[in-house]
């Protein structure tokens, strides 16, 4: 599991900016400024984590226990709370309340993972879901244009094998990038730029951590 | 749909100042800078505006000319920090935004009007 210091963050659009060598870097904009409204601790919970919070919602959509929680914590109602699970050293960094300063976890040049929501395009037939190049349209084909063709044998093995790409829900899952670089860091703004595209609409929740396939959470060494 | 503020701001810092203004038609020379291997140096690409793309950060022109009788053209990002300046030699007289026609043309036929004549 990826424990390593991350954010949960919006993602605001791609764009692109100029290198040093002047070179074009394809990138997205994810806005971060997450609170950490809670903590789970290893005396308590027997794991290590901090429950961030990101964004607005009003106080009467809220529901009530969530802003129990949320006015325990001394905090506005958040539209997003997740819980990140982490070492025990790096929830000891953080108070309860206090924003999370992107400097603090990530570095240009880091590899990190994002993870996002993809769009969801609902019931999908195999040509677009699976790239399936459909039927001939002319030789006499009637009413057999988009279909995916056969989807096994007769008796042998009498079923149809499992995993076999039919139509179905296309989107809305959750998809990870690995090993993507932050390109740069605004702190005014609180945005991470990160090279290469991110799963999920603008204005959509994207979790953004260090690498977990890489040595030292994919920053370079200390 | 919707494209936040943010990326306005973020695409203003990339955006360079002290390009001069140019049209579709005019004959420029562009100092580009060239990174061989360790050592950089400034070719300079002196030909006629074809195109003129406007898109932000994303703007770019094309410049055409005729090299050893072969035609050469080069696409440049209007706000890459690699074009060291760009002077416009003369300017041009179309009637097009396009000049994709020039491709079709060799020799007196692909020349374009200059504005002091």
């Amino acid at each position: 599991m990826n424990q390593n210091p991350g954010i949960i963050g919006k993602k605001i659009g791609m764009t692109q900016i100029f290198d040093d060598k002047g070179e074009v870097i394809r990138v997205t904009v994810v806005q971060g400024g997450c609170v950490v409204l809670g903590k789970r601790t290893l005396e308590k919970d027997k794991y290590s984590a901090l429950i961030l919070g990101l964004g607005e919602r009003k106080e009467k959509s809220t529901k009530k226990p969530v802003l129990g929680f949320i006015k325990k914590a001394g905090q506005t109602p958040k539209r997003w709370i997740k819980e990140m699970r982490c070492s025990a050293e790096h929830a000891a960094k953080y108070e309860v309340g206090q924003k999370v300063a992107l400097d603090g976890i990530f570095e240009a040049g880091q590899i990190v993972d994002a993870q996002g929501t993809s769009r969801g395009r609902g019931f999908t037939g195999v040509v677009r879901k699976w790239g399936f190049a459909g039927g001939v349209s002319s030789h006499g084909t009637h009413e057999y244009f988009r279909h995916g063709g056969s989807i096994g044998t007769n008796m042998t093995p009498g079923r149809t094998l499992p995993g076999l790409k039919m139509p179905g829900q296309y989107g809305n899952e959750t998809v990870s990038m690995l090993n993507i670089r932050v390109a740069k860091l605004i702190l005014e703004d609180d945005l991470v730029l990160i090279e290469g595209a991110v799963p999920g609409p603008d204005g959509g929740l994207v979790v953004i951590r260090g690498a977990v396939k890489k040595k030292n959470a994919g920053k370079k060494k200390a | 749909m919707l494209t936040y503020p943010i990326i306005g701001k973020i695409e203003a810092t990339q955006t360079r100042e002290g390009m001069p203004e140019f049209r579709v038609g005019d004959t420029v020379r562009v100092h580009y800078r060239i990174v061989e291997g360790e050592k950089e140096r400034v070719q300079v690409f002196q030909g006629v505006v074809l195109k003129r793309h406007r898109a932000g950060v994303r703007s770019t022109f094309t410049v055409r000319k005729v090299s050893f009788n072969v035609g050469v053209e080069r696409v440049f990002l209007v706000h890459t920090p690699r074009i060291e300046k760009v002077e416009v030699v003369s300017r041009g007289v179309v009637r097009r935004a396009r000049l994709f026609y020039l491709r079709g043309l060799a020799g007196k036929a692909a020349r374009v009007r200059d504005a002091k004549d």
